[in-house]
């Protein structure tokens, strides 16, 4: 039996929590209209593409590598889905799916360079990340595309509970975050990952084959990345050659801030939710009060720093 | 012996790439701030159409993003080295990129500016470009004869902050409104009592969106939006009609991308200032050729016109409609 203490969530876990309480305490004493139902399910349909590029990036740094090509590979797919749907007539669901199919494979191309010729991910990554936009901008012809079909913007419609009006996009976003958390917890793939993050070699011995759970990491990182695309259709309701390219290191950002380690290993997919919430309030709460978005930037900045110096003194304490 | 293969080989590359400098025909540099951004897509073609006219040959060249002044370094010395006598520069940073024109200017090459000036403005030969501050008066006036006296309570949704062309529009359009205002010149941004809440949009859609939706949350009675541009517009429409206040809100925007001026027609934009990037290309190429043939060089600010679109004219305010505006527009019809 662990001792109530070993029981307790370490700092690591709790920090980003904590962060969030105390940036939310102070926004809603500045503005009255923060701590509302309604300004919180606007701050969740704000930041849910990146909270949905979030849950792959998190598998990623999970397995102690990193995915640059993130937000790239997400407006790629935005712009296959709308642009299959608009130009051939095709029924929103296959032309989803055309999507979905693009993004998981550029994360099979990911992976396969990442185990098959044992390239750093930071470098395999980086160039998929230009390869992705160059498609992006010929593909789109650099143009924004525009009368999309009902079915692909379904996810950025609401229904009420109560007083507040909560998108479909949101929902669908904490449902794919509680079955990742499950999954990464409860179940023996979900461990590997953790495994292969904490030691590859030792993990090998044991009779795991790293590869194809380093495979499949970078093929499911896609697939978040094409349900990411889909919001970002569905929040915008155009497919846009230009989008991606801030959420590209804010999905790192997120992960970073929610307390997962960059030396792989360790770390809780929800934490990732809370890392692009802080980023989210930080957004709102700033408008709010009438300060310039430059603010947001200087806090998200000193939070990441906080937010790894934390990791690397509890691993320097041995926990 | 692989070595001196791989030297032939740049050696012969090399040769084709510099042979084009002898053609009798002038050689014209045109660099953007980006490849990627529909303006400059229409720019670039403006440019490219003129010259096949008057029988020059354009180069063209851009940064990677918005900012990259290196990249537009770069792309000067490249132009200089292929024997362009004249560049036609958007400067992405324009205190930053003055030392590299210099350095162009010196070899005599005309260098102008099109689209936004370099700090000094002097530091170019010329600027081509469309008078910001006019383009915000414009829907300033507009938005004041829509409204009627009503009293405002008005959103702008603004570049990022410093940036002139984003000053220039915002206090336009705020001296069109009849509100306080700060002059052509200022990089601040005026907040009158009127203006209830300014947010940044970077002029990108999901972004305007996104400050439109918070803006509705500091003050829900806010019946004007002045937006940086169309795709920003775009976005705090969605925001307005999400939160069903797409009715009675009066949204204005500069810019006049052809998707921009559809948005008019759809009753999603009241009205927009539309700025002529072809036009401002085409000059700047004819002006490269005139001086190729006649050393004659151009001078000072040239304005290359704004027009206010509106699907609605009102009483008062001069404004063509949204079938004008296609007939102008830039991007996808």
């Amino acid at each position: 039996m662990p001792s109530w203490k070993e029981q307790l969530p370490s700092i690591g876990t709790l920090g980003p929590f904590i962060a969030l309480l105390i940036a939310c305490g102070f926004f809603s004493l500045q503005s009255e209209q923060f701590l509302t139902g309604a300004n919180f399910s606007l701050i969740l349909q704000q930041v849910m593409v990146v909270g949905l590029i979030a849950i792959g990036q998190t598998l990623i740094i999970l397995t102690a590598g990193i995915d640059l090509s993130c937000g790239m590979v997400m407006a790629l797919g935005g712009v296959v889905m709308t642009k299959v749907a608009h130009d051939y007539g095709v029924h929103p669901v296959l032309a989803i799916a055309a999507g979905f199919a693009v993004t998981a494979g550029f994360g099979l191309i990911n992976g396969l360079l990442v185990t098959r010729i044992k390239l750093p991910s930071f470098i395999v990554t980086l160039g998929t990340m230009n390869i992705a936009f160059a498609i992006t901008q010929l593909y789109s012809q650099s143009q924004t595309i525009t009368d999309l079909p009902a079915g692909m913007t379904f996810l950025g419609t609401t229904f009420s509970i109560g007083q507040t009006e909560v998108a479909y996009g949101t929902v669908l976003m904490l449902a794919m975050y509680g079955a990742s958390w499950l999954w990464l917890r409860e179940t023996a793939s979900g461990r590997h990952i953790y495994a292969v993050g904490n030691n590859p070699e030792a993990t090998r011995l044991t009779g795991i084959a790293t590869h194809k759970v380093l495979l499949m990491v970078y093929v499911l990182a896609g697939l978040c990345y094409g349900v990411a695309s889909l919001l970002s259709v569905a929040r915008t309701g155009v497919g846009d050659p230009n989008a991606g390219q801030t959420e590209n290191l804010d999905a790192i950002t997120a992960v970073v801030l929610g307390g997962t380690s960059l030396f792989g290993g360790r770390g809780i997919v929800l934490g990732s939710l809370i890392g692009a919430m802080i980023v989210g309030v930080f957004r709102n709460g700033l408008t709010l009060m009438g300060v310039s978005s430059v603010y947001q930037i200087l806090i998200t900045g000193i939070l990441v720093i906080l937010a790894v110096a934390t990791d690397q003194l509890s691993r320097k304490g041995g926990r | 012996m692989q070595q001196s293969r791989i030297h032939l080989a740049i050696a012969a590359v090399a040769t084709a790439i510099a042979l084009p400098t002898f053609a009798a025909e002038p050689i014209i540099g045109l660099i953007t701030k980006t490849e990627t951004n529909p303006f400059f897509v229409k720019m670039k073609e403006g440019a490219s159409a003129e010259a096949k006219a008057k029988g020059a040959k354009l180069l063209s060249a851009a940064g990677k993003t918005d900012g990259d002044n290196a990249g537009q370094v770069t792309a000067i010395e490249n132009m200089i080295a292929a024997g362009a006598k004249t560049i036609l520069i958007t400067p992405s940073d324009s205190k930053a990129i003055v030392p590299s024109i210099k350095k162009a200017r010196e070899k005599g090459v005309l260098v102008i500016a099109l689209d936004s000036p370099t700090e000094p403005a002097n530091a170019t030969d010329a600027l081509f470009a469309t008078d910001n501050f006019k383009a915000g008066v414009l829907i300033g006036n507009y938005a004041k004869a829509t409204m009627a006296g009503k009293p405002a309570k008005i959103a702008t949704l603004d570049l990022f902050p410093g940036h002139p062309v984003g000053a220039q529009r915002h206090n336009g359009f705020l001296e069109g409104f009849g509100l306080k205002s700060l002059d052509a010149k200022s990089n601040e941004l005026a907040k009158p009592a009127e203006v209830v809440c300014m947010a940044d949009s970077f002029g990108d859609q999901a972004k305007g969106q996104t400050a439109m939706e918070n803006c509705l949350q500091k003050n829900p009675d806010i019946n004007v939006v002045y937006t940086i541009n169309e795709p920003a517009a775009a976005g705090a429409f969605n925001a307005l009609k999400k939160a069903g206040k797409e009715k009675g809100v009066l949204v204005v925007s500069v810019d006049g991308g052809c998707q921009g001026i559809k948005d008019v027609g759809a009753g999603k934009i009241a009205a927009t200032s539309q700025q002529y990037p072809l036009k401002m290309a085409a000059m700047g190429v004819a002006a490269g050729v005139e001086y190729a043939k006649t050393g004659k060089k151009p001078s000072g600010y040239t304005d290359t016109g704004v027009t206010l679109i509106a699907a609605k004219a009102v009483a008062g305010v001069d404004s063509k409609d949204t079938k004008t505006g296609m007939d102008l527009c830039w991007g996808n019809k």
